[in-house]
């Protein structure tokens, strides 16, 4: 790790503007101490934003607020969560391990990086470091995207950003000019030659929390995630699902994959199955083809399309089953 | 990790491990691992992966189970670092630890120190855990000889005693 400046500013407007190219906010750390270990990240100066951003969960009028330092441990354990957002409490207890959940936030989770192999070689000039071209299209491809894949091919590695996905979250950010809100849904973007990271949060803008509208009582939720393993290891494919049934028709239908994209993807083809519908079996397959009806598997990552159906399915009749609440 | 109290640029670091206060002398980019093992001569948590993968550094921070060496030192100030060398007490071994031994639940014993500040940090907060709970506490803390078996079983000991 190259030397760096370490300063701890006493209000947000410091931090910011002690923000930029050369500077990182330092939170819970366990994703940017890895960048700057294996030479993908060098900043100059690190900010620590420990004492200054809000942590806790808080249910209130207008939602669930949810402050940018709250640790995966504190969101997956939070009664609150687990009885109304149980997509959410199921993905952080299924992120990383538990050193991990106790350090990592969920701001920084956002903002972590991708796992692929070449973007984590620092020898490698991959596209997304600002080389020419993504070596994994042609190479060792085993765990890359299926779906938005081009010019990077590297898939998202955050569990809770499907969640949060799923259940329409909005995150309120902090930089120069002060606070603005903005939909989960548009802070992710594919990265971009002018662009080449998967946000687009500035590099002076600070995540401030989270917002989680109201949803009314007998919305169902799951996260289901495929690994190498069954624990510690990043999503091969994972499928966060939110659902209301009228009876045994489904009034609204959310499906957020993650695992298959370079940003957690939102099937809406499924949801459009899935919208009015009868829940059936047939209907969920139906919804399941859809969900990867535009993917594009690479050489050695075709088996992610059964995967991510079967995900899908597996999590629509789970959620359906008349026994379940 | 977040709610630390700073630390200050220039200044001694302080720090409060197994009990005792120390201040250190370090960079910034000087990991909790590295301190406590180059700075403080404590070497019981390992380097191994050095990146979060493996769990052989894990110790307690503020009672929790991190991994030491996704911690920076300067990060530490004011909160109770607990080690391995810090489990037992007035020169007794830890209940885990003499379940580890009465199960033989190491081979090279490399992880060792690791798998048992993870289950520490459990048993401090959970007075006889399901199994379930022993293999969630563990699932961060990879044992290359394979002893899991043995570990668990020294688990099961611990809380069964």
């Amino acid at each position: 790790m190259r030397a760096f400046e370490y300063t701890t500013p006493s209000t947000i407007q410091q931090a910011v503007s002690a923000l930029g190219a050369d500077s990182r906010a330092l939170a819970g750390g366990t994703d940017l101490l890895t960048l700057m270990k294996a030479h993908i990240a060098a900043p100059e100066r690190l900010v620590n934003v420990k004492m200054l951003l809000p942590r806790g969960i808080e249910a209130r009028p207008e939602g669930l607020e949810i402050g940018a330092l709250t640790t995966l441990a504190e969101i997956e354990q939070h009664p609150v969560i687990a009885a109304g957002y149980s997509a959410l409490a199921q993905a952080a207890a299924l992120a990383a391990s538990p050193q991990i959940r106790n350090l990592a936030t969920i701001g920084g989770n956002l903002l972590q990086r991708p796992r692929c192999w070449y973007y984590r070689n620092a020898r490698i000039d991959c596209w997304l470091k600002g080389g020419a071209d993504c070596p994994a299209r042609e190479g060792e491809n085993r765990n890359h995207a299926i779906l938005g894949g081009g010019p990077c091919y590297a898939v998202h590695p955050s569990d809770l950003a499907a969640a949060l996905l799923a259940f329409d979250a909005a995150l309120w950010v902090h930089g120069r000019g002060g606070e603005r809100a903005i939909e989960l849904a548009d802070f992710f973007a594919l990265p971009a030659p002018e662009r080449r990271t998967e946000t687009v949060l500035s590099p002076d803008e600070l995540v401030l929390k989270l917002r989680l509208p109201p949803h009314p009582e007998e919305t169902r939720s799951g996260y289901l995630k495929a690994m190498d393993r069954k624990a510690w290891a990043f999503a091969l494919a994972g499928v966060a699902c939110v659902l209301r049934l009228s009876g045994r028709k489904i009034a609204h239908a959310r499906i957020v994959l993650s695992g298959v994209a370079p940003i957690p993807w939102r099937a809406r083809a499924a949801e459009r199955e899935l919208q009015g519908a009868m829940a059936s079996p047939d209907r969920f397959a139906a919804a399941a083809a859809a969900a990867v009806q535009e993917a594009v598997p690479l050489r050695h990552n075709g088996y992610k399309l059964p995967l991510t159906k079967a995900l899908v399915r597996q999590a629509l009749t789970a959620l359906t089953d008349p026994a379940c609440k | 990790m977040p709610g630390a109290p700073f630390a200050i640029e220039g200044a001694m670091t302080p720090l409060r491990v197994n009990g005792e206060h120390v201040e250190l002398d370090v960079e910034p980019r000087r990991t909790l691992l590295d301190a406590l093992r180059a700075d403080l001569g404590l070497t019981g948590a390992k380097k191994a992966c050095d990146m979060g993968n493996c769990g052989a550094c894990t110790v307690l921070l503020d009672g929790e189970a991190v991994y030491s060496c996704l911690v920076l030192a300067v990060d530490c100030v004011a909160r109770a670092v607990t080690t391995i060398e810090g489990l037992g007490e007035g020169g007794k071994l830890h209940r885990l630890q003499e379940a580890f031994i009465a199960a033989d639940a190491f081979q090279c014993g490399f992880c060792t120190p690791g798998q048992l500040m993870a289950l520490a940090a459990l048993f401090e907060r959970v007075a006889r855990p399901s199994d379930a709970q022993i293999m969630r506490a563990l699932s961060g803390n990879l044992c290359r000889c394979g002893a899991y078996q043995h570990i668990l079983r020294a688990a099961r000991m611990a809380r069964d005693r």
